[in-house]
């Protein structure tokens, strides 16, 4: 008679993400409040806008993942992609006048065929050259945004978005950008997760664990490594539009290299490799940044001692702190948690068990 | 003429800042295989230290000596405190760099607040002089010369000390020297000392440079300090040399004769160019 029981958790187990993806859908009608967590009801205007960053920023760390976690390239160039769709949308809608959806899907366009072309020039390098290359590229198309030449970029002031569709402006319509937030984490978890278990992703592992072995299987490691590179700035690109409608335009603080090492620090907080992990560990960041921030400009804060107070009031500082932490004490970020309580309580119950 | 003149020295005097960012980044790299994200942090503990020590009426030269000690501590507590417990572990030991390279401009952003502070040049720095018809501010001449300085020093010590040759050989093949016997990882908390007090001295001396200290300086430096490192060859302070001398004088150069910022973009090409033409860099090491 147990049967049925063992599969619904077996069900449970494996399809645990539906449910959870049906509540995250219905979250904007929801008016439950978690103080602390969270300003106002979830609802709310002001958390949805958090929780879509939230979303967006924990799936622009999958996608960074995808390259540092699941080929080990370690890439300092992934905020010229982002930047790229949110730039490129950008000045499509201000300068060419065109409509949204047309102007991001030439945003897309351009991140794919940069992706395409720097990632085909970088992958010649390996190791530190890669990373390199990849920072100078992305370096060079911060100087660029912020100096702006050409008198487009709007310089270090970001640029505002124009001509946006009515239902994706304003204060009431924030539940659509939150859902549309949703898609994209949507997207980019299914994609990675479906590229990974492919035989493209078997041939990724190899690469990370050992790319001379890879090569003498018969495998040309560059072109799998150019597609993990082109698919990661598509969804970066893909974010980087999702994140012009989030905010209403752009700004030259996602060119730059702190960007990058932004998701870097999100990837390894969360745990790099993992499925969950990166997600986790940039919704866990954003929240994080965005919380503390409005926390130090509270009462509770202000009211402490100065040795307390200053450090409190920066969370990058913070964050920082916590990362340091996370990197010594727990290799495999939140999301090894489980894992390693669930060893320790075995590793403690076994020898009890002996000794009986 | 004079103009040229002028931009020689002052991209002379940004390429020495970079010397004394890429020196300690070189070895640190060549010797332990970590790239130092906390670089850009250490420069500024020495660059508002020595702030610190300027604006509390202790003379520049003192101030320097003081903000050079406290950067060389930190350095010295950071690969202590931090690196030493993840020697097993390469990847986590550049990650907790980077924890580091963020957390501590945040940290002086908030003791000292995020706007640049106005740095107290002394007036023997402040003037100018005369050289072939271009007035050149002296404070490019001070960069320059503890650029020199430090280099003679650096080949000094690896070249003619027992404890250069065991960095030296180090950096050829750690594992060979560990087997002969000796302890390199005492030699990997020296190279962090020298490293965070050339960070710190670049610091004391950027203040002098800009004018003004503010605590996103050092990231924007530890960018270049990086390019060339990479430019010179990873581990090589001589390739280093050659490589800020002429970063600092394309970048002054480009920025004068085209748009601004055109000269920090031209610096990033040619580092791109540079690599997928030579993988090595400039000197021939493993990139």
């Amino acid at each position: 008679m147990n049967v049925p029981a063992v599969n619904v958790a077996s069900l449970l187990r494996r399809w645990w993400p539906v449910p959870a993806l049906v509540v995250l859908v219905l979250l904007p009608y929801s008016a439950l409040p978690l103080p602390g967590l969270l300003d106002g009801p979830i609802g709310s205007p002001g958390s949805l806008q958090l929780l879509a960053l939230c979303l967006v920023f924990g799936a622009l760390a999958t996608g960074y993942d995808l390259l540092l976690g699941r080929t080990g390239l370690l890439s300092f160039g992934h905020a010229l992609y982002f930047a790229a769709g949110t730039y490129a949308t950008d000045l499509m809608l201000t300068q060419a006048g065109l409509g949204f959806w047309p102007a991001a899907g030439l945003g897309l366009l351009s991140g794919v065929v940069l992706a395409t072309l720097l990632g085909s020039v970088s992958l010649r390098m390996t190791g530190i050259g890669f990373a390199m290359v990849t920072l100078a590229f992305a370096q060079a198309g911060s100087i660029l945004v912020q100096r702006d030449p050409g008198g487009v970029t709007g310089g270090e002031e970001g640029l505002a978005a124009t001509g946006l569709p009515g239902s994706l402006v304003g204060i009431q319509h924030t539940a659509n950008l939150y859902w549309i937030a949703l898609a994209y984490l949507v997207v980019t978890l299914v994609s990675v997760r479906w590229t990974v278990r492919s035989p493209i992703g078997r041939v990724w592992e190899g690469i990370r664990e050992n790319e001379r072995r890879v090569e003498v299987l018969g495998l040309r490691p560059y072109g799998f490594k150019l597609v993990a590179f082109v698919l990661a700035g598509t969804l970066a690109a893909l974010g980087g539009v999702v994140y012009l409608l989030l905010t209403g335009g752009a700004t030259p603080q996602t060119t730059t290299s702190d960007f990058t090492l932004s998701l870097l620090v999100m990837v390894v907080l969360g745990g790099s490799g993992t499925r969950w992990g990166p997600l986790v560990g940039g919704v866990l960041y954003t929240w994080a940044q965005h919380r503390l921030a409005s926390l130090a400009g509270s009462g509770t804060i202000a009211g402490l001692p100065s040795v307390l107070r200053v450090p409190l009031s920066q969370p990058l500082f913070l964050l920082g702190v916590l990362f340091v932490i996370v990197v010594y004490a727990l290799p495999g970020g939140v999301a090894g948690l489980p894992a390693r309580v669930r060893a320790r309580t075995v590793s403690r119950s076994v020898p009890r068990g002996v000794q009986a | 003429m004079s103009t040229v003149v002028l931009l020689c020295i002052t991209g002379l005097g940004l390429g020495a800042l970079y010397f004394l960012v890429a020196s300690g980044l070189s070895l640190i790299f060549g010797l332990m295989d970590v790239l130092n994200f906390a670089h850009g942090a250490l420069l500024s503990v020495g660059a508002y230290a020595t702030w610190w020590a300027a604006s509390h009426s202790f003379g520049y030269p003192l101030a320097l000596l003081f903000g050079t000690a406290v950067g060389t501590l930190a350095s010295v507590a950071l690969e202590l405190g931090l690196i030493r417990p993840l020697y097993r572990r390469p990847r986590e030991q550049v990650l907790a760099t980077v924890g580091v390279g963020l957390a501590v401009p945040a940290l002086l952003s908030a003791i000292w607040g995020a706007d640049a502070r106005t740095f107290p040049v002394p007036g023997a720095l402040a003037g100018t002089f005369t050289l072939l018809g271009a007035s050149v501010p002296v404070n490019r001449l001070v960069l320059i010369g503890a650029a020199l300085v430090v280099l003679l020093a650096l080949r000094l010590f690896l070249g003619r000390t027992r404890h250069g040759l065991v960095v030296r050989a180090g950096v050829e093949d750690r594992a060979m020297v560990t087997a002969l016997g000796i302890d390199v990882r005492r030699a990997f908390t020296l190279v962090f000392a020298i490293g965070g007090a050339a960070a710190a001295l670049a610091g004391g001396l950027a203040g002098l440079y800009f004018g003004s200290v503010d605590p996103t300086q050092g990231g924007s430096l530890l960018i270049f300090g990086f390019v060339v490192v990479v430019m010179g060859g990873l581990g090589s302070v001589s390739g280093a040399a050659v490589a800020c001398v002429v970063v600092g004088l394309v970048q002054q150069f480009a920025n004068y004769y085209s748009t601004a910022g055109l000269g920090d973009l031209s610096v990033v090409v040619m580092l791109a160019a540079l690599l997928l033409v030579r993988p090595s860099g400039l000197t021939g090491r493993l990139a």
